[in-house]
């Protein structure tokens, strides 16, 4: 396990850790998908968690939002050890995982997709008026720009969409963000309001985040650290200042050409 | 998402296409007070449905008169303006009751039942009957949501075993509305006694009003938007599917029992030939050419009230300029077909306006 000194004296100035992921494996009967993931996050920090197709992001990801259990491992969050059982449970312990696609409802408004099933009520009727104007102080806040709190999230833009389903996560005071390829499928124009989005939580709010990605450019730029992960577990940990895309990408290209050759010489 | 004024005061940014281009305050206005009527779903039915009621009303001196507007109104719209509201709950949240017709036909009968042969009170009787609705809702519920049949599938079983029952409790004839009952039946709707004659279609705009509100203005209707719409996202946010898909079913079970018991009273009889398929897809082609989606997540209950007049001026205002009833199917099928088309091109103009 390659640790960076440096970077951790760096972070640990920040504050304490917030979540600490220690001999984290995952088999799905004779595949293992993670073999030992050790990995931890500081209060406030953003950590980028990068690697290839395949690498085992998206099992951490599933891991860490409590939609499955590991193997064998252990989670703490603020030093107690927990179990997840639920992504329920994982976010009412302040655990939230914001997809690209699955989380807001195309055929309502912006702020009623952020109060879904929080929505404010004067009994029996919704207090439309007060979600409304809270809706717009929370994105004001974040820097969101949309047309209209009114207007039907399917009337946004993939980058706008995005970042109101990580503002209704931060909203129901999530500790710890997981955002899965937020820049997937996103022009430059539209990656940069989600960029800005995660530079402005990391000044005004506690919020801590792990952006999952595998491309690695853009989300260098707002990250803190960042951790590759290669063949279920974490090759690398360095502070964003003290590593480069270049680096990462020699990292992978030299483990393409270790796959290819277990390849030629089996054939 | 109706007054446009309002929606300028919340702005962020400039709205799109930015607002100094409109020419004064007025024309501005009406222009933009336009364009909102149009953005409706409703608009086009709302658009057929007068148009088609001023051409009758100038081709036949018949048409409204107050005799054939309580016939249109009690008579042919109530009953499918209520089951609608039914249909449309379901639709939007991504469901389907084809039921609800056999509802209708068994509620009266088992309301008869025990009356009859168990000496029930006519209001027990009643009541018991509306949450013999609810039940076949609760069933239906059961079947799609806990064994997770296809509602159609699971609705169109449900369907023939209540036929099957009506027809063998009943022996397949009609009965006479029990004595009793008739005194509390002309809340419902009565055709003869012509004071009550608008009783029926006073309950239809009563509960239109009331679920229009449940749709736009409650957690349960923003639930079932959010149900039909995007079904995982609305469970990711801790939305009980279940209990919004059972809910719905209960509401059209209920809707289905009342409407049946109205249409009882309204003929004074209790008829096993009445209700079934023919009203349930009267009220799904009400609130489709109302604008609610077959696919669900979008929808109103204006709409389905609209629609299901415009299904009324359509068979009673043919009925009435003379057009003989076997025709009249061919006009009426290629009428549904033409308010659809409209229904859909303009939808598809609305989605290119927006910026």
């Amino acid at each position: 396990m390659t640790t960076a000194p440096e970077g951790q004296a760096a972070s640990a100035s920040a504050g304490g850790e917030v979540l600490r992921v220690e001999h984290i494996s995952k088999r799905y009967g004779a595949v293992t998908a993670l073999t030992d993931i050790n990995m931890h996050l500081i209060h406030g920090e953003v950590l980028g968690l990068i690697g290839d197709n395949g690498a085992g992001k998206s099992t951490l990801l599933k891991i860490l939002c409590g939609f499955q259990p590991p193997t064998t491992g252990h989670i703490f969050l603020e030093g107690e050890e927990i179990t997840l059982k639920s992504v329920d449970q994982a976010r009412s312990l302040g655990i939230d995982a914001v997809y690209q696609d699955l989380a807001l409802v195309n055929q309502l408004s912006v702020y009623h997709n952020m109060f879904l099933n929080r929505e404010k009520v004067r009994w029996p009727l919704l207090n439309n008026r007060s979600m409304r104007a809270e809706a717009a102080k929370r994105l004001d806040d974040m820097g969101i720009q949309i047309p209209s709190v009114r207007a039907e999230v399917a009337q946004l833009s993939g980058g706008q969409r995005q970042a109101i389903a990580v503002a209704r996560s931060v909203y129901s005071n999530a500790k710890i963000l997981l955002l899965d390829e937020p820049l997937a499928a996103m022009g430059v124009k539209e990656g940069a309001i989600i960029l800005d989005l995660v530079r402005q939580l990391k000044q005004n709010t506690n919020v801590s985040i792990i952006i999952i990605a595998h491309n690695y450019g853009q989300v260098l730029e707002v990250c803190d650290r960042v951790n590759l992960i290669q063949g279920g577990k974490i090759t690398l940990d360095k502070a964003s200042s003290e590593t480069s895309a270049q680096e990462l990408t020699d990292l992978v290209v030299a483990e393409y050409r270790r796959a290819l050759e277990e390849r030629q010489r089996s054939a | 998402m109706s007054d446009t004024a309002e929606r300028a005061a919340d702005v962020f940014g400039p709205p799109p296409g930015g607002r100094a281009a409109g020419g004064n305050g007025l024309l501005r206005t009406l222009r933009h007070g336009t364009g909102a009527f149009l953005r409706q779903r409703e608009a086009t039915v709302f658009v057929v449905a007068l148009a088609l009621f001023l051409y009758f009303t100038i081709d036949n001196s018949n048409f409204l008169t107050h005799a054939n507007m309580s016939t249109l109104l009690s008579g042919d719209a109530s009953p499918w303006i209520i089951l609608a509201i039914g249909e449309v709950l379901l639709l939007i949240c991504g469901e389907i009751d084809l039921s609800v017709g056999f509802t209708f036909t068994m509620a009266p009968f088992l309301m008869y039942f025990l009356i009859t042969y168990d000496g029930f009170p006519a209001i027990l009787a009643i009541i018991v009957s509306l949450i013999f609705g609810l039940f076949v809702g609760f069933v239906n519920g059961f079947l799609t949501v806990t064994l997770r049949l296809p509602s159609f599938i699971a609705t169109l079983g449900t369907s023939f075993v209540l036929y099957g029952v009506v027809l063998t409790t009943s022996h397949g004839e009609p009965v006479d509305v029990p004595a009793s009952a008739e005194h509390i039946g002309k809340f419902f709707g009565n055709e003869t006694a012509s004071a009550w004659g608008w009783s029926a279609i006073i309950w239809a705009v009563v509960l239109v009003a009331i679920f229009h509100m449940v749709l736009t203005d409650t957690r349960w209707g923003l639930h079932t938007v959010a149900v039909g719409g995007n079904q995982l996202g609305a469970r990711e946010s801790g939305i009980s599917v279940a209990r919004i898909k059972y809910g719905n079913f209960m509401i059209t079970g209920l809707l289905g029992a009342l409407v049946g018991l109205q249409v009882a009273f309204y003929d004074n009889t209790i008829d096993p030939s009445a209700g079934g398929y023919t009203y349930m897809f009267y009220a799904i082609a009400a609130a489709v050419l109302g604008g609610t989606a077959m696919l669900g997540g979008a929808g109103t209950i204006i709409g389905g009230f609209l629609g299901a007049l415009l299904l009324a001026i359509f068979t009673d205002g043919f009925a009435i300029i003379g057009i003989s009833a076997n025709p009249l199917f061919i006009i009426f099928g290629l009428g549904i077909l033409a308010a659809m088309i409209a229904n859909v091109q303009l939808g598809r103009l609305r989605e290119a306006g927006r910026t």
